[in-house]
């Protein structure tokens, strides 16, 4: 934010204490990467009492499906519905990047307009083109709404692509959203959706071929069922659910929150919550290894490099000097392990 | 036949010359009333005109966009356009009149009269219309969301002044599809909007015989940057879609059609414009006669109103305009129009000033008088590349009457409202405006004056129409007095009759609607006695 | 300047309808390298600032096609300024030349008029951009 110039550590308090504003402000430099985003992860980290598994959390919901699904407008619904039942949701919403030109056009929120009334906090989000910065950025972000206070947290992108997937399952509870009509359960299947959902709603559902739609994710749950296609499953050991829903008129959207809601009871009886946590913590460093990797690999293989070699022996050779550059922080952004963050003060300003 | 505006007989040759001796060219050779082959004008499927002589018995009518300030300033206005040889009149309403709220509504501050004319009660209109006789002059009010409530007031204003309903003569544009597609300028969801347009259908087919209640249009679609293809396809569906939905309400066809009229943009590539002109007298025959069932005559004959493209001027060297009118105005001649508006060239900057609409009134009278191009009717019929534009322009509308067929199970009504929902219509709009955009970008597409031939731009001031802010206060002054004067607790009554009819689909609107403007009730006051049953429509934006 | 894309939130305030404008320049600054938070038809002040806020916007960009600028431009201008947010205006559409000098004192950041290429628009909404403190 221009002019900004408190410090992480006050930005931090201060979106504690609600202020949106300062929220606003962690959400971009933990989008940006870098030391700073690392900082502000240190102390949203510690500030959450600093354990994976942690049950208190805010309760994380992934959103996705395919293009035309209604997905904003039922978010709208749910959202503003949850407001009246006394929560604090915030969505985070995410939109692709044009790999061309960086840029990219957020227009979920313009869909979203009855529940920014209500007071839902809305944030779009590029995925600026790194499929791997996204696993990085998105639970960071998350990290920073749930020590804001908001609660639930969804995360919503569009599409059924693998990235999709991914982002779907940083989450606790993953809600897929299809539509009648254009084999949307179908799509999702191929994707693997339907391996990771916890939850369906089957929008437009006042549609005639709404019942068709439902009959399609019935029969593929149940043939995944039969085959023992490991669902990585709702954690619970029940099927997912499956919801009708009419997002414009409101038709269902009850009955998704009470099954969204009834999935983390369900995870926290079944003694699930804190491992799938501890789960999506250990993914999370695996993502934040594979930037570091991605990272020295870009740096080792930028000079020039010997071109009658095949490429796999040339990798061979400079594997050793990645290790190096590794462990000897010649990276930016890499630390020693158990290195604090050391920035206080004026971090947050002149940072565009 | 019986003219359908100022009720004369137009083939009467009572007293005329023989064709031949009054129309000559400059140089005196005599011209015929039409060449070539094929179906001549005035025969099915009417590609080259809707009557065998065209200009030669009726001009098309000069009927030239105004409005702006209090009716006060717009009455002036009308006026000195109907000295100036202007043959009709147009209205322009203000923002907030053609969204439904009253000037003294929050959303209305800072545009009370800017846009148009600020009509908030039956009071505005009277002197709107003050020292024009309603039962000679025809008038065209473009409004749509609000658009049954203002004809309200238009026959009270007329009755009142003792000119009976069914001597009124003109067009109301209620073309609330295009909205939900172009314009936006919509109130209520779609179906129940629609009802309203076949409410008026009804009405004026009963009781106003001379009126059209519908200008279907493909002007604001063009504007909002959609291909001619585009503009011909998506206007002439809509078209459909309201004779679907007028025949579902227990209409015949033929008692509405008749007086269902349209109205296109005329934009800069000529014979694009031409061709598609004649493309939706040949498509609209068709379809009226082979899919609707149309017998009457005249339920075949697309009439349409034209105006020349507003998103072609450019605010530099705005004097090019002028050519760019010209040209425009002489597409919309050659391809037959009935009716034709010509812009101003200020109006890339403001709404035009008294002397730039002179200019634009001119053109089209030099068109009328000068050229020679109303000898004869459909002039440019027979050319090849004519004749194969619109071909061509056909074929592509009847792709997209496919897919929208297909969209709806069979139905064109159902088809609109779901590439409406699904903003279908508002993506291929989006999407022919930004090409467009990236060619003038590029480079690839000359705009003169813009990314060509630059030199000349002179920004210094001109004489440009300024709104002041008094026109608001003196506005929200009247709107008070109306409102003290009236009997709150008749307009209450009139209300709640409004609410009621609105809640039962089979009952017409329009008897309702017209014992409350009489009443004094406000448009705000109706449209949120509307909104109250209707709902407010969202749109599902596409960008 | 360190690569992060600009956010720029996208907007028409008022009744007017007339929006294409508003996404052909949406898709200008995307293709500008921007992040464009596109809000779209008949907004309010209020609305603009709640995005303005929880966007973490760089820069508000404002589509005015019937007159309102003189009234609706300056009004943008205080009210994010009442909020404490020092995020610039960006006023596009037709705009007099005659009314720019006001539409500057007013504190508007910069004007679009009609007919501006895609690299004029990136250029003003970036030059809006940099002159933050």
């Amino acid at each position: 934010m221009p002019g900004e110039t408190r410090s992480i550590a006050d930005l931090v308090a201060a979106a504690r204490g609600g202020e949106r504003r300062a929220t606003a402000r962690l959400l971009t430099l933990v989008e940006k990467g870098g030391p700073v985003a690392d900082e502000v992860a240190e102390r949203a980290w510690s500030a959450l009492g600093g354990r994976a598994g942690d049950e208190n959390r805010a309760h994380v919901i992934g959103l996705t499906g395919p293009p035309g699904a209604g997905k904003s407008t039922l978010v709208a619904a749910w959202t503003t519905r949850l407001v009246e039942r006394g929560c604090r949701p915030a969505v985070l919403a995410v939109d692709p990047s044009s790999p061309l030109t960086g840029g990219a056009i957020l227009g979920d929120r313009v869909r979203m307009a009855e529940a920014t009334a209500a007071g839902v906090f809305i944030r779009s989000m590029a995925t600026r083109g790194h499929a791997g910065g996204l696993a990085l950025a998105v639970p960071g972000m998350v990290r920073v709404l749930d020590l804001a206070g908001f609660d639930p947290v969804i995360v919503e992108t569009v599409g059924v692509g693998q990235v999709e997937v991914d982002v779907a399952s940083t989450a606790d509870t993953v809600l897929v959203v299809v539509t009648p009509g254009m084999g949307d359960a179908v799509q999702a299947n191929k994707a693997g959706l339907l391996e990771v959902a916890d939850v369906f709603a089957v929008n437009k559902s006042d549609r005639p071929d709404a019942a068709d739609a439902r009959r399609d994710l019935e029969l593929m749950l149940d043939l995944s069922d039969l085959t023992g296609h490991g669902r990585s499953g709702t954690g619970t050991g029940a099927r997912p659910s499956i919801i009708s829903t009419a997002a414009t008129t409101g038709v269902g959207v009850d009955e998704l929150a009470d099954a969204t809601d009834a999935h983390l009871t369900a995870l926290v009886a079944a003694g699930a919550l804190a491992g799938r946590r501890e789960d999506r913590w250990r993914a999370e460093v695996r993502s934040h290894l594979d930037r570091l990797l991605l990272d020295a690999s870009r740096s080792a293989t930028a000079g020039p490099l010997p071109v009658s070699s095949s490429p796999g022996a040339v990798a061979r050779s400079l594997a050793d000097g990645v290790a190096d550059r590794l462990l000897g922080h010649q990276i930016p952004g890499g630390r020693t392990a158990g290195e604090p963050a050391e920035h206080e003060g004026g971090a947050a300003e002149g940072d565009r | 036949m019986v003219d359908s505006d100022t009720g004369r007989d137009r083939d009467s040759t009572a007293g005329a010359l023989s064709p031949d001796d009054r129309y000559r060219t400059l140089s005196g050779i005599p011209v015929d009333r039409v060449y070539g082959d094929g179906p001549l004008p005035g025969e099915f499927p009417y590609t080259r005109g809707v009557h065998a002589d065209m200009y030669r018995s009726r001009l098309w009518t000069m009927r030239m966009f105004a409005g702006f300030g209090t009716a006060t300033d717009t009455n002036a206005r009308f006026r000195e356009l109907l000295t100036a040889g202007g043959t009709g009149l147009s209205t322009a309403f203000d923002m907030p009149t053609l969204m439904g709220r009253d000037s003294d509504h929050d959303w209305a501050l800072g545009e009370v009269g800017r846009a148009g004319v600020a009509v908030d009660t039956v009071e505005d209109m009277v002197d709107l219309y003050a020292g024009i006789d309603l039962g000679t002059v025809s008038t065209s009010m473009t409004i749509n969301g609000p658009a049954p409530i203002l004809l309200a007031m238009y026959v009270v204003v007329a009755e009142e002044s003792g000119v009976a309903r069914e001597h009124l003569g003109g067009t109301l544009q209620n073309d609330i599809l295009k909205e939900y597609q172009a314009q936006k300028e919509y109130v209520f969801p779609p179906r129940p909007s629609v009802r309203l347009v076949t409410d008026v259908m009804a009405f004026t087919a009963a009781e106003m015989p001379r009126w059209n209640p519908v200008s279907i249009s493909g002007y604001h679609i063009r504007e909002a940057g959609s291909t001619a293809a585009q503009e011909l396809a998506f206007t002439l569906a809509n078209g459909f879609a309201y004779v679907e939905a007028a025949v579902a309400a227990g209409m015949d066809v033929d008692d509405f059609a008749p007086r269902l009229s349209f109205f296109f943009n005329s934009h800069n590539d000529f014979f694009e414009e031409v061709g598609k002109f004649r493309a939706a007298r040949r498509i609209w025959a068709h379809w009226m006669r082979d899919r609707y069932g149309a017998t009457d005559e005249r339920s075949l004959k697309l009439r349409f109103h034209t105006q020349t493209a507003g998103v072609s001027l450019t605010a530099q060297q705005p004097e090019v305009n002028i050519a760019r009118v010209a040209i425009q105005a002489l597409a919309g001649v050659l391809g037959g129009t009935q009716s034709l508006h010509t812009d101003s060239y200020d109006e890339a900057l403001a709404l035009p000033s008294e002397d730039a609409v002179r200019v634009a009134l001119r053109t089209q009278q030099v068109i009328a008088h000068e050229t020679g191009v109303a000898n004869t009717a459909d002039p440019l019929g027979g050319s090849a590349y004519v004749e194969w534009m619109t071909d061509e322009m056909e074929r592509r509308a009847e792709e997209v009457f496919a897919h929208l067929e297909d969209l709806g199970g069979g139905s064109l009504l159902e088809g609109v409202y779901a590439g409406i929902d699904s903003g279908w219509f508002a993506g291929e709009i989006a999407d022919a405006a930004y090409r467009y955009e990236r060619e003038v970008n590029a480079g690839e597409r000359i705009v003169v004056g813009v990314n060509a031939f630059t030199e000349g731009d002179n920004p210094e001031r001109r004489r440009l129409l300024r709104i002041g802010q008094d026109t608001e206060d003196l506005q929200l002054k009247r709107l008070a007095t109306v409102r003290q004067d009236r009997d709150d607790a008749a307009v209450a009554a009139t209300l709640a009759r409004v609410a009621s009819a609105a809640a039962q689909p089979t009952v017409n609107l329009m008897p309702a609607l017209l014992e409350a403007v009489r009443a004094r009730a406000t448009v705000g006051e109706v449209v949120d006695t509307l909104e109250a049953e209707f709902g407010t429509y969202v749109e599902r934006a596409v960008v | 300047m360190d690569g992060t894309p600009l956010r720029v939130v996208l907007a028409k305030l008022g009744l007017d309808g007339h929006d294409r404008g508003l996404k052909v320049v949406a898709r200008m600054l995307r293709d500008g390298g921007m992040e464009v938070v596109y809000l779209g038809l008949r907004q309010t002040t209020d609305s603009i600032i709640d995005a303005v806020e929880q966007e973490d916007a760089d820069v508000v960009g404002i589509s005015m096609l019937n007159a309102g600028h003189l009234t609706l431009g300056p009004r943008m201008v205080e009210a994010l300024a009442a909020v404490g947010l020092d995020v610039p205006v960006v006023i596009g559409g037709i705009v007099p030349d005659e009314d720019l000098p006001a539409m500057a004192a007013a504190g508007v950041a910069g004007v679009l008029g009609p007919g501006a290429s895609a690299d004029e628009v990136v250029a003003c909404v970036q030059a809006a951009a940099d002159t933050r403190s």
